[in-house]
């Protein structure tokens, strides 16, 4: 499998890697996917209170190339978007930009996932005023 | 004349070469393939242009210098594996021997019975193959393995019935280099009178292989496992003791004594002759290498790396081969990390059906571990200082990506990630 100049930009250099303390309630966490399959996502949010706009992202990824490649994108577009912006990202737009073949278009819907998920998350402690461990039981 | 061809000592280079002044990118995936040797090389090539003659054409001066060739391979090949000339039969390749030993026997005894046995582990050309004549009325009883790689020896008696024609396993493993033990299996086929087949692709060539001692009726060889030629192997069929008869998949001129119609490829079955002879004077010394060079690169790898796993028993291996699961990591990844370095890995990224190794999850490895799996087969032309560099990019690889890695962090924090539940379960 040969892979696109910006798979192998992210991979190389990954943006934002790291992570956002999960227990603070501007902070969205998602994980996604499940080491049995090989790929799993931990994508992070933190959003501004009063305008809603992510103002940081941070992601870990344990996957192919791809997957990476993928996760480290999205965190780049959601960043400076607000929440419902982040939203509207799709996963066909992260296969477009990185050029992804057809057996690596799961690695595009995991991101897509691990952006909603981390929204969820953080609406949900919009929601209940009490921090709720972000990380899956 | 085709004789002066230049041949080339070493792959060419593609990248420059790095401060320890050692060529990449490095091969170090010769259970894929191997490099032929050059020494192979020079054998062959005279059989292309000047004794280009075909070996069964019986009334020239053209078509004997052919079969001279081919006889002569045949005489390499069997001395390599303790076999008689008659008893060699030329192939394209394994995968051809493979079936050529289980389809023919299959038909040939079939008055006597329909049962064979194999193992979960096998390579496909065996696997495919049996499960091709379940197809046609054949019960094939799939042996597990055990945490090293192993099969059960009293799992085999047990699968033994009246109507159990052939067991096929193979000698050594593609994957984790775990060697069967083929003479006890041997022995037990040949108490119960049923037909014993061995794919030795990887074996021979590598280690001692004695169809007599160990009770072998059929082998599969490969050429181009053992620095030699793609597209031509070899089976070996006992002649006596017992006498094993086999009924053709090919039809056509009777070539082979009838059990492989088809013009000889006459430099590919020198080529694979030239690397049995090589194979049987290097051996002894070749395979104290292998190995020296193996344990260098586990002993470094695991030195620095924490939660790396071998696969397969250490004991029962090829000497060149280390099957190492890096915990946490994904194969593919890692790969692409090292991409100055040919190794593979058991990750379902790269596999064609999306599954990650059906060896590895033979041997109770999780899904987990098989997709953080690398392979690493060190062959004949690889040097200490490439396995110093091998050692060093994985290691540095695998920690990058493990600072790279939610499992690594969340294992870090004590979370058991058995424990999770996961959403893409």
């Amino acid at each position: 499998m040969s892979y696109s100049d910006k798979v192998i930009d992210h991979y190389n250099n990954p943006r934002n890697v790291g992570s956002l303390d999960k227990s603070s309630t501007d902070v969205g966490t998602g994980l996604v996917g499940a080491p049995e399959c090989g790929d799993v996502m931990k994508l992070q949010i933190k959003v501004n209170r009063e305008t809603n706009v992510i103002e940081e992202a941070k992601f870990k990824t344990f996957g192919c190339g791809s997957a990476i490649a993928s996760s480290s994108l999205a965190t780049e577009w959601v960043k400076g978007k607000t929440v419902d912006e982040a939203l509207s990202i799709k996963n066909m737009d992260i296969v477009k930009e990185l050029s992804l073949p057809p057996v690596k278009i799961h690695c595009s819907v995991l991101a897509e996932d691990a952006i909603r998920a981390a929204i969820g998350d953080w609406k949900k402690k919009q929601e209940a005023p009490k921090p709720v461990a972000a990380e899956a039981k | 004349m085709s004789t002066d061809v230049k041949i080339p000592q070493a792959a060419p280079e593609t990248h420059s070469p790095s401060a320890k002044g050692i060529k990449l990118p490095i091969y170090m995936d010769n259970h894929a393939t191997t490099p032929m040797d050059p020494r192979v090389l020079e054998e062959t090539l005279p059989y292309f242009m000047e004794k280009f003659g075909n070996s069964a054409s019986r009334n020239h001066s053209f078509g004997w210098a052919a079969e001279e060739g081919v006889e002569t391979a045949r005489e390499r090949i069997a001395k390599l594996i303790g076999a008689t000339t008659k008893e060699v039969v030329f192939t394209s390749g394994a995968t051809e021997s493979d079936n050529l030993a289980i389809k023919g026997v299959a038909e040939m005894y079939r008055e006597k019975g329909n049962h064979i046995i194999t193992a979960v582990t096998e390579h496909k050309a065996v696997l495919d193959t049996c499960k091709r004549l379940e197809k046609f009325g054949y019960r094939v009883t799939y042996l597990p393995v055990q945490k090293d790689g192993l099969i059960d020896l009293d799992d085999l008696k047990r699968a033994m019935d009246d109507k159990t024609i052939l067991v096929t396993i193979m000698y050594a493993n593609n994957e984790i280099g775990v060697l069967q033990p083929v003479a006890e299996i041997g022995k037990l086929c040949h108490e119960k009178g049923v037909i014993f087949h061995t794919d030795a692709t990887q074996a021979v060539g590598k280690v001692p292989v004695d169809v007599i001692k160990q009770n072998i009726d059929l082998a599969s060889i490969s050429g181009h496992k053992m620095y030699g030629p793609k597209g031509v192997g070899a089976l070996y069929v006992r002649r006596k003791n017992p006498r094993v008869q086999i009924s053709a998949i090919i039809d056509g001129g009777g070539h082979e004594r009838g059990m492989r119609s088809g013009t000889l490829n006459v430099p590919g079955i020198v080529g694979l002759g030239k690397a049995c002879a090589i194979a049987l004077e290097e051996m002894p010394k070749e395979s104290c290498h292998l190995a020296g060079l193996r344990n260098r690169l586990n002993d470094r790898i695991m030195g620095k790396l924490d939660e790396a796993y071998i696969n397969g028993s250490m004991e029962h291996r090829l000497p060149g081969n280390l099957n190492i699961s890096f915990a946490y990591v994904e194969g593919e990844s890692l790969l692409m990390g090292i991409n100055d370095i040919a190794v593979s890995s058991g990750s379902a990224c790269t596999s064609a059906t999306l599954e990650p190794s059906y060896v590895l999850k033979a041997l109770g490895t999780g899904d987990d571990l098989a997709h953080s799996s690398i392979r690493f087969g060190i062959g004949r032309f690889n040097t200490e200082a490439e396995v110093d560099y091998v050692a060093d990019r994985v290691i540095e690889t695998v920690e990058r990506l493990r600072e790279l890695s939610p499992l690594y962090e969340m294992a870090k924090e004590g979370i058991n990630l058995k424990d999770v539940k996961w959403a893409g379960e």
